[in-house]
């Protein structure tokens, strides 16, 4: 992902590195990445050694590996890899690995600064996260649903607390998973824990638990709400952190409740993604108020204008706005507060706010190839694929990277100019 | 004129998940969840369908265990309709945990939900839907046989229906990569290539079982030139036992976990392997339950996607297989999608003969295994295979040695039967015949 922030704006174009000859002694390169600020493209280098490496920017890193894979930057624009090194696994950040080995690594999480990575690890078939180099000093028997907290500092997953032999249904049925904040459970078990969300300030986590086979709740650091449901989707803090709102099933319908009480009135055929605006006062979230036509929901209004599909929803900055990504028939097209775009595409990736949030960008995809799409309109210029982009803080100008047979592009370019 | 559905005569079986559900059941509890049941889950299609039945018994012989059981009632669609829900209709719910305990065994394990039957009823009742509501109400009262709910419990724990961790999976993945690139350099599985064209999604048993199908996968893409990616999360399972135990919330979230996994992987299509049920889940019955009308990203079934890349040229074949074979249609993807023809126009592309058995097609006799009732395990596969005789007998017509069957069930399920009628044939996947005789341009 691109970000706005802390990045050179002068308009034009640059090479930032081609990728279409790999040169002596490299077997291949794969898919590129950019950096936060386009400044810099990495990929896989498979070598003709059979080892592995990153190429950043033309030059790889000073070592090689057995195996590399996941090649990402994390948004402080550090380089990081999965990596094997005498058939051990770690993170390797700027090609430097950490010191702490495993079995098996997958999954790097990034704090929203970039400053904290966590990933997941594997070793001698126990599991847990490990954190800026640090692992869990307890692993489980089983880990999955990982998250870092906003702030970066603590980490959380769905862990098996106790043993359980083949086919063993029984004590299954009485639990043997739980929530694990940095290692240390909650004090019970259920029989599923899913979808881990850590409150804005880090300091609560909630999860989606069922508490027997057929009752399912939401828990909030450990203590299940006094209601159970059917079934109930993941659970996200307010911005003030001091309340929950999860999608629960009653009735045969989805509603949204608060805190275990009934929250918003209409009863959906489906009802999930929810969102606070970034202000709190209010809650969207992706419905479906009548089978097969999909809509986003304001405050518990569904807008009008209803879909095959409808995904990725964000707010604009200040909570005024609300797109979302929108299919029918196969085509794909742009949702903002309300109203589609004029256009469809073949694609259409997470739309984007400007900060001051009145322009939404979305890459689309039409003829085969990903272009930037700014309020309906296809910027023109783009030689190949895009791969990213980013409003710059004003919101006067758009970065944004692209593929054009292997020359990787960074472009910045003023709004305004050169719709198509 | 099949009036009560028969007495059922069945050698007892232990199934300990069975009998943990029927432990803790009092007739208080079957009628209080078979009533709000009756009134909340079921509607107008259910009543319809007990009124119009004649009972004329006409979808008997649609049934293979009817057919394979000597023509036992006890074993006929509607017979097993009239020994469990229409009782627990007529009786609203009032019924003894025995009772609950037989209905079980007969949804669970004595019905593929095939729909083979409702081909033969004159009024095209569905038979399944039926039995399918059975095992909801069983769900509901918790029993359920034990290595079907092992599975379910699997799926919930995991996404996945073996268990398999999370780094386990990637592990595979890569390990089959290692392993095909020994054959053909510069292979790839992409792993979490975003915006690629085709997600590929296999089911559970691949990864832990079948590794060489997720190898012969890759090559065949490989060699079409395919822009394709694997996901490195939970999500890339694209089974679900929950469909056939009756969890539908945990279907429902096995199916939108798939779906969005490619909907962040913004693919532009999803490429199942060789696999029946599945399909039937994400094609036609998960997706729904979670209010989709059809797909919210195209999905379409490894007989469609092979067919594409023989008529487009993307693979070539090198040489026929060295023999003739027969095809054995899947029942979701056969009588539920219609794939019959596209299936064998891949098999005869391959092949130098196909020996149709008969009958054939939408017609096809079910291979005793779909529906999740290899699933129910050990306890019952006398019941299953014993109740597919005449599966033995329309392959064994034939006369070839080899039987294509482009599912993972039904691979299981013919296996038992060739292994225990003594048939001398062999099975294989399109995928084992297109990896075996395409053109390897590497080679
Ligand atoms: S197994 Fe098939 S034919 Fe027999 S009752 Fe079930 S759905 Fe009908
Ligand atoms: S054929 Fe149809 S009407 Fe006749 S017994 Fe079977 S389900 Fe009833």
């Amino acid at each position: 992902m691109l970000h706005g922030h802390e990045t050179d704006w002068e308009v034009g174009e640059r090479k930032i590195a081609d990728l279409a000859a790999p040169g002596e002694g490299t077997d291949w390169l794969e898919e590129p990445h950019f950096s936060p600020d386009g400044m810099s493209v990495a990929a896989v280098a498979k070598l003709s050694d059979d080892t592995c490496t990153v190429r950043v920017n033309g030059e790889d890193w000073p070592t090689a590996f057995e195996k590399v894979w996941h090649v990402r930057f994390s948004p402080d624009g550090r380089l990081t890899a999965l990596v094997q090194q005498d058939g051990e696994w770690t993170l390797a950040v700027d090609g430097e690995p950490w010191e702490n080995t495993f079995e098996f690594v997958w999954n790097p999480l990034f704090s929203a600064d970039g400053a904290h990575i966590a990933l997941c690890v594997q070793s001698g078939a126990r599991y847990g996260l490990a954190v800026d180099d640090t692992p869990w000093e307890t692993l489980f028997a089983n880990a999955n649903n990982a998250t870092l907290s906003p702030d970066g500092r603590r980490t959380a997953a769905a862990v098996q607390t106790e043993p359980l032999g083949q086919a063993e249904i029984e004590k299954f049925e009485a639990g043997v998973f739980s929530a694990a904040v940095d290692a240390e459970p909650w004090s019970r078990n259920f029989v599923n824990v899913w979808s881990l969300a850590f409150s804005p300030d880090s300091a609560r986590l909630a999860a989606e638990v069922r508490t027997a086979p057929r009752e399912c709740t939401i828990a909030v650091d450990g203590a299940p709400w006094a209601r159970t449901y059917a079934s109930v989707w993941e659970p996200r803090f307010s911005p003030d952190g001091k309340s929950v709102v999860a999608p629960v099933r009653q009735g045969g319908g989805w509603i949204l409740a608060r805190d275990g009480q009934k929250f918003w009135d209409a009863s959906y055929v489906q009802l999930w993604h929810q969102m606070f605006s970034p202000d709190g006062k209010r809650i969207a979230a992706i419905v479906c108020p009548r089978f097969g036509r999909w809509t986003m929901a304001v405050d518990d209004r569904p807008w009008k204008e209803t879909f095959d599909v409808v995904t990725d929803a964000a707010f604009s900055p200040d909570g005024a706005r609300l797109a979302a990504a929108a299919a029918r028939d196969g085509r794909w097209t742009v949702l903002v507060d309300g109203h589609a775009w004029g256009r469809s595409f073949e694609r259409v990736w997470p739309p984007v706010f400007s900060p001051d949030g009145r322009h939404v960008a979305a890459l689309v995809e039409e003829d085969g190839r990903r272009r930037l799409a700014l309020d309906g309109n296809v910027l023109s210029q783009a030689r190949g694929d895009v791969l990213g982009f980013a409003f710059s803080p004003d919101g006067a100008k758009i970065l944004s990277t692209c593929l054009d047979g292997g020359a990787c592009i960074r472009r910045v370019e003023r709004l305004g100019n050169g719709r198509g | 004129m099949y009036s009560n559905g028969s007495t059922m005569t069945r050698e007892p079986v232990q199934d300990d998940g069975l009998a943990l559900g029927l432990a803790r059941l009092t007739p208080e509890r079957i009628a209080a969840t078979t009533q709000a049941f009756l009134k909340e889950e079921t509607g107008a299609r259910l009543q319809v369908y007990l009124d119009t039945c004649v009972h004329c018994g006409l979808c008997s012989e649609a049934c293979h265990y009817y057919l394979s059981h000597d023509k036992d009632p006890s074993y006929s669609p509607v017979g097993k309709v009239n020994q469990t829900i229409l009782q627990l209709v007529k009786k609203n719910g009032r019924v003894s945990p025995e009772f609950i305990g037989q209905a079980a065994r007969v949804a669970y394990t004595e019905c593929n939900l095939c729909r083979r039957c409702s081909m033969y009823c004159p009024f095209g009742i569905d038979i399944a839907y039926m039995v399918g509501l059975v095992r909801r109400l069983c769900f509901k009262l918790g029993v359920t046989p034990k290595y079907l709910q092992d599975t379910v419990n699997s799926h919930s724990a995991t996404l996945n229906q073996m268990w398999v961790r999370e780094d386990e999976w990637i592990d595979s993945l890569q390990w089959q990569e290692g392993e095909a690139r020994d054959e053909v350099p510069g292979l790839r599985i992409p792993l979490e290539k975003e915006g690629a064209e085709i997600m590929y999604s296999v089911i559970g048993p691949e990864p832990k079982f079948r590794t060489q199908l997720i190898y012969q996968a890759a090559v065949i893409m490989h060699a079409a030139g395919a822009d394709w990616t694997m996901p490195a999360t939970p999500g890339w399972d694209n089974s679900d036992m929950a469909m056939y135990s009756g969890d539908y919330e945990l279907m429902g979230r096995l199916k939108r976990a798939h779906f969005e996994t490619a909907m962040r992987l913004k693919v532009k299509r999803i490429v199942m392997g060789e696999c029946g049920h599945a399909f039937r889940s994400i094609h036609d019955v998960g997706n729904r339950w979670l209010g989709w009308r059809d797909r919210p990203i195209p999905v379409i079934h490894a007989v469609q996607y092979y067919h594409e890349l023989l008529t487009s040229g993307k693979i070539r074949i090198a040489k026929k297989y060295d023999e003739a074979v027969t095809f054995h249609d899947p029942c979701n993807i056969v009588r539920g999608m219609g794939l019959g023809d596209m299936g064998r126009e891949v098999a005869k592309a391959l092949t130098p003969e196909l020996v149709e058995m008969h009958p054939n097609r939408e017609h096809n006799y079910c291979c005793c295994a779909g529906g999740g009732v290899i699933n129910c395990g050990p306890p019952f596969r006398n019941t299953r295979v014993s109740g597919n005789k005449i599966k033995a007998e329309q392959l064994a017509a034939t006369g070839v040695k080899t039987v294509i069957a482009p599912c993972h069930n039904c691979h299981g399920g013919l296996e038992d039967i060739i292994h225990h009628y003594k048939l001398d044939m062999k099975i294989k996947f399109l995928g084992d015949l297109i990896y075996e005789c395409m053109e390897k341009p590497w080679e």
